[in-house]
C-alpha cells in the first residue's frame, strides 16, 4: 500500500467465536455456541422448488399426493417396469430383491425379507418406488402408477384382494404384518455392559481347535494376473521378471488393437462382459433376462428379438430397419442414454475405447442360434 | 554372490526419469498397481448398486488414500456439475433455504479425521469364515480427514422450530438416498463436507458435497447431498426398515442401530499378505476403531487366545478415527492363530464372534464386530478361520 493511500477495506469483524473448551482439548477444536449468529448466506427456497424436491412419505401418510391405483392396473405397470428384475410375481430374477412371500421365514437360516414378511410400513414401499424405481429410470412413474404398483405388491403378498384400490384416502388403513417386529437399539442395556469387562490376558484356555475355514467354501474372488505375477516374482531370485512381464502386456495390447477377432481381445472382452452378465446372457442356451440375450447381436435388427420387451426407442429403431454394427453398438456402449434416449438399460456406459473394442470383439464371437 | 541389484547398473541410475508434469495429477508407482479396490461379484445383482473393498492389507498409518476408499452406491456414482448443485433445507425451519456451492464455501469450516464403516462390513462372516482376505472381510471402511461445515451452522441459518426432532438428508443420485437422523446428532458433530484429505471429494464419495455422521454407520453419510428436511418424526425409509435393521434369532429386529461398535483387524499378516520371509523377526500390524470414542488399547494373541499381549499404538489417537497398532515378534516358523481385540475409551472390549452370536444369532447381516482369526501355517500362508 502506498503511503498516504486511505485504507477502505471495510470492517474486519470476526464472524464467530470458538467455544472456550477447545483450548483445553487435545483434539481439533469445534466451533462453539453460535446462538443468535447467522451468516445471511443462501436464499429462501421458492414453494415450487420445495415441492419439486420434497417427495418423501412418512408412515402417518405425510407427503402422500392425491391419487389412486388398483391391483389390475398395478399388475400391468409392474410387468412393464419391474418384472424384468423382480419377477412377474415378486419372486425376483438373479440377486435382485424378492418382493413377495417370505412369510414365517424370519427365524429361518435364510430369511426372506419382503414387504409382506418384514417391512414395517407401507409408506416405505410407496416412497421408495416413487423416488428410486424403476432402476435406471428413477422418478419416471406417475403418482397413480406408484399407487397401482403398491396395490399390486400388497396383492402379491396376500394382503388385499384383487379388486383392491389403494389411494391417499385409505392408505394409512393398510398395516403390514411385521409392523410390531421392530424395537429400538437396545445394545446399551445388554450387550455393551456384557462386553465391557476386563478380559483374560494369560492362560485363558487349555486348547484351541480350528472349527471352520474360509478356503473350504472358496468364494473369495481370484486375485488378478498382476498380483500373481508379483507373487511369483517375490519367490524368485530374479527381481527383473516382474517388470518385464508388466511391460510386455500393454505392448501386445496396442499392437493387436484393431484386429477383427483376435483371441486376446476376445479374452479381454470376456473380462469386460462381467459388467453386463447380471442382465445379459451369451453363448449356448442364452435366454433373455433383464436384458435381451446377445447371441448374434452384431447384424441383428435393433430391437429385433420378438420375445423381449424393448424400450420405445428400440421399437422406433426397429421400425426404421436399423441394424446393430460395430459403430452404433460402440456408441451405445459408450453412452447408452445418450445414444438411445429413454433406454431401459441402466448401465452407465463403458469408459474407454479399448473396453468397447474388446467388447465388440467378444460379442462378435457369438452367432445367432 | 554379490547382489546384481548393487553391482549392475540399473536403468534408473543411467537414464533420466520423467520430467515434472508427466502426470499433472500424480498416480502411485506402477509397481503398486495391485493396490486397488476389489469387489465380490456374487454379493449383489449388478455392479451399479454394489460395493467394493479397501485394500487394508496394503496400507499403513491411519489415513486411507482417496483412490482406494471403498465405494458403495445404490444408483451408481452420480456425476454432478458443482455449478448446478444445490443444497436445500426445508421442513420445520423458520426459513426454507437454498445454498449454492459458492454459498457453502463462505461458511466457517472444520477439519476432522473420521472412519466411515459400512454397517455390513464383515456381514458375510456371520455364519462362519467365508472370505479369504481382510480386504473382503473388513474392507468396507476408510478413514480420511474431512473439511466441512458443521451441520449445526446450516440448521441455525434456517432456524429450527421447537418441534424439530429429526432430519432427513437426501442424495441427488438416482437412488435419492435418504436416512432419518435424530436432531441431537445433527447438532452435535455432523459435517457437510466438501474435501477429503485436502482434495475435493472423489465422485464416488459424493462430489461435490456429502454428509459426515461421525461414528455412525456409513449408510447414513448421504453422498451428493442435495436436501435436508427437518421433521418431528423419523421417516422409516427403505434404508432404515428393509435394510440396516438387525434381525435377531427370534425374528424380531433392532432398528436405528446407528453407532459402530469397537472393532479391530490384523491387516498383516493376513490371507492376501502372507509371511514370505521365513522364521525370524517380523512386524504384525492392524487397525482398530470405535464409533463411541478412541482406542487406547489393542490386545494381540499369537496362539488363538491362550495368551494375549498389549500391542503398541502408533499415530494420532483421534475421536471416532482409525487407530494403528503394531506387535513386533520373533516368529519361530510354527503355525500361528492370530487375533486382535480392541478396547475403546468407554471400556468396551471387542467380543468374540461366538459372544456376538449369543446375543444376535446369525441373521443380522449388520454390525458384525467380532474378533477375526487368521491361521498362519509353517509356510507363512494365512487363512480366514474360526476357532474354539
Amino acid at each position: 500500500m502506498h503511503a498516504g493511500m486511505a485504507f477502505e477495506g471495510g470492517t474486519s469483524r470476526p464472524a464467530l467465536f470458538v467455544g472456550a473448551a477447545w483450548a483445553e482439548s487435545h483434539e481439533s477444536p469445534m466451533i462453539g455456541e453460535l446462538e443468535g449468529i447467522t451468516f445471511d448466506l443462501g436464499r429462501e427456497a421458492l414453494p415450487e422448488e420445495v415441492a419439486a424436491w420434497n417427495i418423501d412419505i412418512r408412515p402417518d401418510g405425510q407427503g402422500l399426493p392425491v391419487g389412486s391405483g388398483d391391483v389390475w392396473t398395478g399388475e400391468e405397470v409392474y410387468i412393464e417396469n419391474c418384472a424384468m428384475c423382480h419377477g412377474d410375481f415378486g419372486e425376483a430374477v438373479g440377486r435382485w430383491p424378492v418382493l413377495a412371500g417370505g412369510w414365517d421365514t424370519l427365524t429361518h437360516e435364510d430369511p426372506v425379507k419382503t414387504p409382506g414378511s418384514y417391512w414395517p410400513y407401507l409408506s416405505t414401499v410407496w416412497d421408495y418406488v416413487h423416488r428410486a424405481m424403476p432402476y435406471g429410470q428413477a422418478q419416471s412413474l406417475t403418482d397413480d402408477e406408484v399407487y397401482a404398483i403398491t396395490a399390486y405388491l400388497l396383492y402379491l403378498n396376500n394382503l388385499v384382494d384383487d379388486d383392491f384400490e389403494l389411494s391417499n384416502e385409505n392408505f394409512t388403513e393398510v398395516r403390514l404384518p411385521n409392523e410390531d417386529g421392530f424395537f429400538m437399539d437396545d445394545r446399551e442395556e445388554g450387550e455393551i455392559p456384557a462386553f465391557s469387562e476386563e478380559p483374560c490376558m494369560e492362560n485363558c484356555k487349555d486348547s484351541v481347535e480350528i472349527t471352520m475355514r474360509a478356503t473350504i467354501l472358496d468364494v473369495t474372488p481370484e486375485e488378478e494376473e498382476a498380483e500373481v505375477t508379483e507373487a511369483a516374482a517375490e519367490t524368485s531370485d530374479e527381481p527383473a521378471t516382474e517388470e518385464a512381464a508388466a511391460e510386455e502386456a500393454p505392448a501386445e495390447e496396442g499392437a493387436t488393437e484393431m484386429a477383427a477377432v483376435d483371441p486376446a481381445l476376445v479374452e479381454e472382452g470376456e473380462g469386460v462382459f462381467r459388467k453386463c452378465r447380471a442382465c445379459h446372457q451369451v453363448g449356448e442356451g442364452a435366454v433373455n433376462r433383464t436384458g435381451p440375450h446377445l447371441n448374434g447381436v452384431l447384424g441383428r435388427t435393433i430391437g429385433g428379438l420378438d420375445d423381449f420387451r424393448y424400450s420405445g426407442v428400440f421399437e422406433e429403431a426397429k421400425a426404421a430397419g436399423e441394424v446393430w454394427g460395430p459403430e452404433n453398438l460402440g456408441a451405445y456402449l459408450a453412452d447408452p442414454r445418450g445414444a438411445m434416449p429413454g433406454t431401459k438399460m441402466s448401465f452407465a456406459g463403458l469408459r474407454s475405447e479399448d473396453e468397447i473394442a474388446v467388447m465388440i470383439a467378444y460379442l462378435s464371437t457369438f452367432e445367432a442360434q | 554372490a554379490p547382489d546384481p541389484a548393487i553391482t549392475e547398473l540399473q536403468d534408473w541410475q543411467v537414464y533420466l526419469g520423467d520430467g515434472v508434469d508427466a502426470a499433472p495429477y500424480g498416480m502411485p508407482s506402477k509397481h503398486e498397481s495391485h493396490v486397488v479396490r476389489r469387489t465380490v461379484e456374487w454379493l449383489t445383482a449388478d455392479n451399479v448398486s454394489s460395493i467394493n473393498f479397501t485394500p487394508l492389507h496394503e496400507l499403513d498409518g491411519i489415513i486411507t488414500p482417496n483412490g482406494v476408499c471403498f465405494e458403495r452406491h445404490h444408483g451408481g456414482a452420480a456425476e454432478i456439475d458443482p455449478a448446478e448443485h444445490r443444497l436445500m433445507i426445508n421442513g420445520l425451519v423458520d426459513k426454507e433455504l437454498v445454498f449454492t456451492m459458492e454459498d457453502l464455501m463462505r461458511f466457517p469450516r472444520e477439519n476432522h479425521v473420521y472412519f466411515l464403516e459400512c454397517a455390513a462390513n464383515t456381514g458375510m462372516e456371520w455364519a462362519g469364515a467365508q472370505l479369504n482376505g481382510c480386504q473382503f472381510t473388513h474392507g468396507m471402511i476408510h478413514n480420511v480427514m474431512y473439511t466441512g461445515i458443521p451441520l449445526k451452522l446450516l440448521l441455525a441459518e434456517a432456524g429450527l422450530k421447537t418441534n424439530a426432532k429429526w432430519i432427513l438428508p437426501e442424495g441427488a443420485d438416482a437412488s435419492a438416498m435418504t436416512r432419518s437422523i435424530p436432531i441431537e446428532k445433527a447438532l452435535d458433530d455432523c459435517l457437510v463436507a466438501f474435501k477429503m484429505n485436502g482434495e475435493a471429494l472423489r465422485t464416488e464419495q459424493g462430489y461435490p458435497v456429502r454428509l459426515v455422521v461421525p461414528g455412525w454407520e456409513g449408510n447414513m453419510w448421504v453422498k451428493w447431498l442435495r436436501r435436508i428436511e427437518v421433521g418431528d418424526e423419523p421417516w422409516h425409509h427403505r434404508e432404515e426398515t428393509s435394510k440396516y435393521t438387525d434381525l435377531l434369532e427370534d425374528g424380531t429386529a433392532r432398528r436405528f442401530t446407528w453407532e459402530m461398535d469397537a472393532k479391530s483387524v490384523i491387516t498383516n499378516p493376513s490371507p492376501q499378505a502372507p509371511l514370505t520371509h521365513g522364521p525370524g523377526y517380523t512386524v504384525l500390524t492392524g487397525v482398530a476403531w470405535s464409533g463411541r470414542g478412541t482406542i487406547p488399547r489393542v490386545d494381540v494373541t499369537l496362539d488363538g487366545g491362550k495368551n494375549w499381549h498389549q500391542a503398541r499404538m502408533s499415530g494420532p489417537s483421534l475421536n471416532k478415527s482409525m487407530h494403528r497398532f503394531y506387535f513386533e515378534f520373533e516368529w519361530d516358523g510354527k503355525p500361528l492363530l492370530l487375533q486382535s481385540r480392541a478396547h475403546d475409551s468407554t471400556g468396551y472390549v471387542q467380543p468374540t464372534k461366538n459372544q456376538l452370536r449369543e446375543w444376535r444369532g446369525e441373521n443380522s447381516i449388520y454390525h458384525n464386530n467380532g474378533i477375526q482369526t487368521w491361521y498362519v501355517n509353517e509356510k507363512g500362508e494365512a487363512e480366514n478361520v474360526e476357532i474354539s
